[in-house]
C-alpha cells in the first residue's frame, strides 16, 4: 500500500454534526468536498492522498530505471506505458486532494523537502530486468490489496480516483508476473535473476502496509471514517496467502524458512520483516531515499523555467485575446 | 515497383525504423523526470507512438531482408556503423527546450514524410504510413505549441529556446539531401523527391518559429553521415550500450 502510517487527526467539531457525519459514512454515502466534514476527516485525508500521489510518482523512478534498457522494443513498451499510468494515478490523486483544498504545487514542495512521505517500497533499487517482474508482480500486487477496498471508501473523489486506478494495477501485476514467468523459464541466469529479485523485494513488500496496527487509535478513527477499510496485518495476510502459491507456481522460494500453511486459520504463518529497517527507510536511511528525492528535485528545479515559461505565454496570449476584442 | 533493388529498400526501411527507434529511446529518457506531470505522460506518448512505429518498419525491414531477422534483432544486434538514422534524433536531450526543438524538427519533416509515403506504390509502407500519420500530426502540434509557448514565454525560456534552435539548426539539412537511396525509392514511386518537402517543412517550421519570436540561423551548413551510416555522432554508441545491454550480455535469451 502507498499509504504508510497515516496518523489521523484528533477532532474536536461540533458533537451533533459530528454524529450526523458519521450516520452518513455509516449508511454508506458517499462525502463530497462541499458537504461538511470534520477537521481531522480532511486533513487525514490530505495527507493520505497527498502520501499515495507523491507514491506514484516517486514510484515511476525505480522502473524507469529500466525503461532504456528493456530487452525488446515490446517490453520498453509495455514498461513505458506502466510507468505512464503511474504518473497519471499520480495525476487523479493530486486531483482528488485539490478538492480537500490543497494544491498540486504545495504538495509537492511538500514532498520535496521532506514534509510528506512517500511508500517506502520506492526507497529500494532495481538491479535487474527480472526486478521489473518482481516490482509489477508484488508491488502493484500489495498496492491492489490495499486500493481494491478503497473503492469503498467514503470520500467520493478517493473513491473514483480508486475505481479507474484499480483497472489498471491489476493489469500491471500481471504484466509483471508474466515477465516473472519468462525469467523463471529462461536460461539458468534468468531463473537466477528471477530468484534473486523476490529474495530483494519480499521483505520489503511486506512492509508496505505498514507495522501491525491492531491497538492502534489512529487506525480506529479511520476505520471509522471509512478511510482506511482493513488492517494492516489483514492486508498483510491476504497478500501472502495469495503470493505464496504464485511463487510456487513460477518454481521460486519465498525467502522464509518459517513459511508454513496455517490449517487452522486457513493462512499461511509467515516471518515478520525486519521493522528496524522499516523504520530507517521513513526516517530517510533507505537504499535510495537520497537518490530518490534528488532526482525528484532536480525535476521540479531543473522544471522551473519551462512551467514560468509556458505561464508567462499563456498570459501573453490572454491579454493580447481581450486586447483584441 | 517489383524491378526495386531490394537492399535499397531495406536501407530505406531502416532509415524510416532507426529515425523512429532512436528518437523514441531519446524521449523515453526522460520518464518520471519531466518539468510538470502533464509533459511526463505526453512525452511517454510520444515515445509509445514512435517504439510502435518502429516496430512496423524494422519489421518490414527484416521481411524485405529475408535472412529471418526480426525488429528486435535489427534493433538490438547492430552497431553502430548500421544504423541509418538522421544525426538530429541521435543528439542528445539536453534540457526540455532542446527536447522540444529537437521533436518539432523532427515532427514537422516526419509529418511531410509520412503524408507523401501515404501515397507510396508500395502497399505495406503507405499502409504503415497511413497509420503513423496520425499520430505524427499529433505530435508536431503539441511540440510546435511548446516550442511557440516557451519561445514566446519568458526572457529565459525565449534565449533558451533560441539557443536550442542555434544548435539544432545544422541538422535539419540531412533530412533533405537525397542520395542513391533515396533516388531510387522516388524513381519507383515508393517514397517522395526529398528535395520537393522543404517547402512544406520551410512554411510550417517558419510560420511556428516566427510565432515563437526565435529566428532560424543564418548558416547553410548542415552536418550529414546518419542516413548513410558514414559517420554517426560520438553519442549513437553510449545510446546503444544502454539500449542493446541485455541482449548481448545474454545472448540467445528470450524475455
Ligand atoms: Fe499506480
Ligand atoms: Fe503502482
Ligand atoms: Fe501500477
Amino acid at each position: 500500500m502507498y499509504a504508510q502510517m497515516i496518523k489521523s487527526e484528533a477532532t474536536q467539531d461540533d458533537p451533533e454534526k459530528l454524529a450526523a457525519f458519521q450516520a452518513r459514512i455509516d449508511a454508506g454515502e458517499k462525502i463530497e468536498p462541499k458537504d461538511w466534514m470534520p477537521v481531522g476527516y480532511r486533513k487525514t485525508l490530505i495527507r493520505q492522498i497527498g502520501q499515495h500521489a507523491h507514491s506514484e510518482i516517486v514510484g515511476q523512478l525505480p522502473e524507469g530505471n529500466w525503461i532504456t534498457r528493456a530487452p525488446t522494443l515490446e517490453r520498453k513498451a509495455i514498461l513505458l506505458a506502466k510507468v505512464q499510468d503511474e504518473a497519471g494515478h499520480g495525476l487523479y490523486l493530486y486531483c482528488a486532494a485539490e478538492t480537500l483544498g490543497v494544491s498540486r504545487d504545495e504538495m509537492t514542495e511538500m514532498l520535496l523537502d521532506g514534509r510528506m512521505k512517500y511508500s517506502s517500497i520506492f526507497n529500494y533499487p532495481t538491479l535487474t530486468w527480472a526486478d521489473m517482474g518482481a516490482v509489477g508482480w508484488l508491488v502493484d500486487g500489495a498496492a491492489i490489496m490495499n486500493q481494491v477496498p478503497l473503492q469503498r471508501t467514503s470520500f467520493g473523489p478517493y473513491s473514483r480516483a480508486m475505481i479507474r486506478v484499480c483497472k489498471e494495477e491489476s493489469f500491471h501485476q500481471r504484466q509483471g508476473y508474466d515477465i516473472m514467468m519468462k525469467m523463471a523459464q529462461g536460461t539458468p541466469e534468468q531463473k537466477a535473476m528471477a530468484q534473486n529479485a523476490l529474495n530483494r523485494f519480499w521483505y520489503p513488500s511486506l512492509m508496505m502496509f505498514g507495522p501491525s496496527d491492531k491497538d492502534s487509535v489512529h487506525s480506529a478513527q479511520s476505520m471509522a471514517w471509512k478511510i482506511k477499510m482493513n488492517t494492516n496485518d489483514e492486508l498483510r495476510q491476504k497478500f501472502v496467502d495469495q503470493t505464496v502459491p504464485q511463487a510456487e507456481y513460477l518454481g521460486l522460494t519465498v525467502p522464509d524458512d518459517t513459511l508454513t500453511w496455517n490449517e487452522e486459520k486457513g493462512g499461511y504463518d509467515f516471518a515478520e520483516p525486519d521493522w528496524d529497517e522499516f523504520f530507517e527507510v521513513i526516517q530517510g536511511n533507505g537504499p535510495c531515499n537520497t537518490e530518490r528525492l534528488a532526482a525528484r528535485n532536480k525535476a521540479w528545479d531543473d522544471g522551473k523555467w519551462v512551467r514560468d515559461g509556458l505561464l508567462a505565454h499563456a498570459e501573453k496570449r490572454s491579454i493580447r485575446k481581450v486586447a483584441a476584442e | 515497383m517489383a524491378s526495386v533493388d531490394q537492399t535499397q529498400l531495406f536501407e530505406f526501411l531502416c532509415r524510416m525504423g532507426d529515425n523512429t527507434l532512436v528518437l523514441g529511446h531519446r524521449v523515453s529518457e526522460w520518464c518520471g523526470h519531466a518539468p510538470v506531470l502533464e509533459e511526463d505522460i505526453a512525452l511517454a506518448n510520444t515515445a509509445l507512438d514512435l517504439i510502435g512505429q518502429t516496430q512496423m518498419w524494422l519489421g518490414y525491414a527484416g521481411d524485405v531482408e529475408g535472412k529471418g531477422r526480426t525488429a528486435d534483432d535489427l534493433a538490438m544486434l547492430r552497431d553502430v556503423w548500421d544504423f541509418r538514422n538522421v544525426l538530429l534524433v541521435e543528439q542528445p536531450n539536453g534540457d526540455f527546450g532542446q527536447t522540444m526543438m529537437r521533436q518539432f524538427l523532427f515532427d514537422a519533416w516526419h509529418l511531410a514524410m509520412l503524408k507523401a509515403l501515404t501515397a507510396s506504390s508500395n502497399e505495406q509502407i503507405a499502409a504503415i504510413a497511413a497509420k503513423s500519420v496520425k499520430e505524427v500530426q499529433y505530435h508536431v502540434e503539441r511540440s510546435g505549441d511548446t516550442v511557440i509557448g516557451l519561445g514566446d514565454g519568458t526572457s529565459e525560456s525565449h534565449k533558451r529556446m533560441q539557443d536550442a534552435l542555434n544548435l539544432l539548426w545544422p541538422y535539419v539539412g540531412e533530412m533533405f539531401v537525397a542520395d542513391a537511396v533515396d533516388d531510387a525509392m522516388a524513381q519507383a514511386g515508393i517514397a517522395p523527391d526529398l528535395a520537393s518537402l522543404r517547402a512544406e517543412f520551410d512554411a510550417h517550421v517558419g510560420g511556428v518559429l516566427a510565432e515563437a519570436t526565435l529566428t532560424i540561423p543564418d548558416g547553410k551548413f548542415t552536418h550529414k553521415g546518419g542516413k548513410s551510416g558514414f559517420q554517426h555522432s560520438e553519442h549513437l554508441g553510449h545510446l546503444l550500450t544502454q539500449m542493446q545491454w541485455l541482449q548481448r550480455a545474454y545472448p540467445g535469451a528470450t524475455w
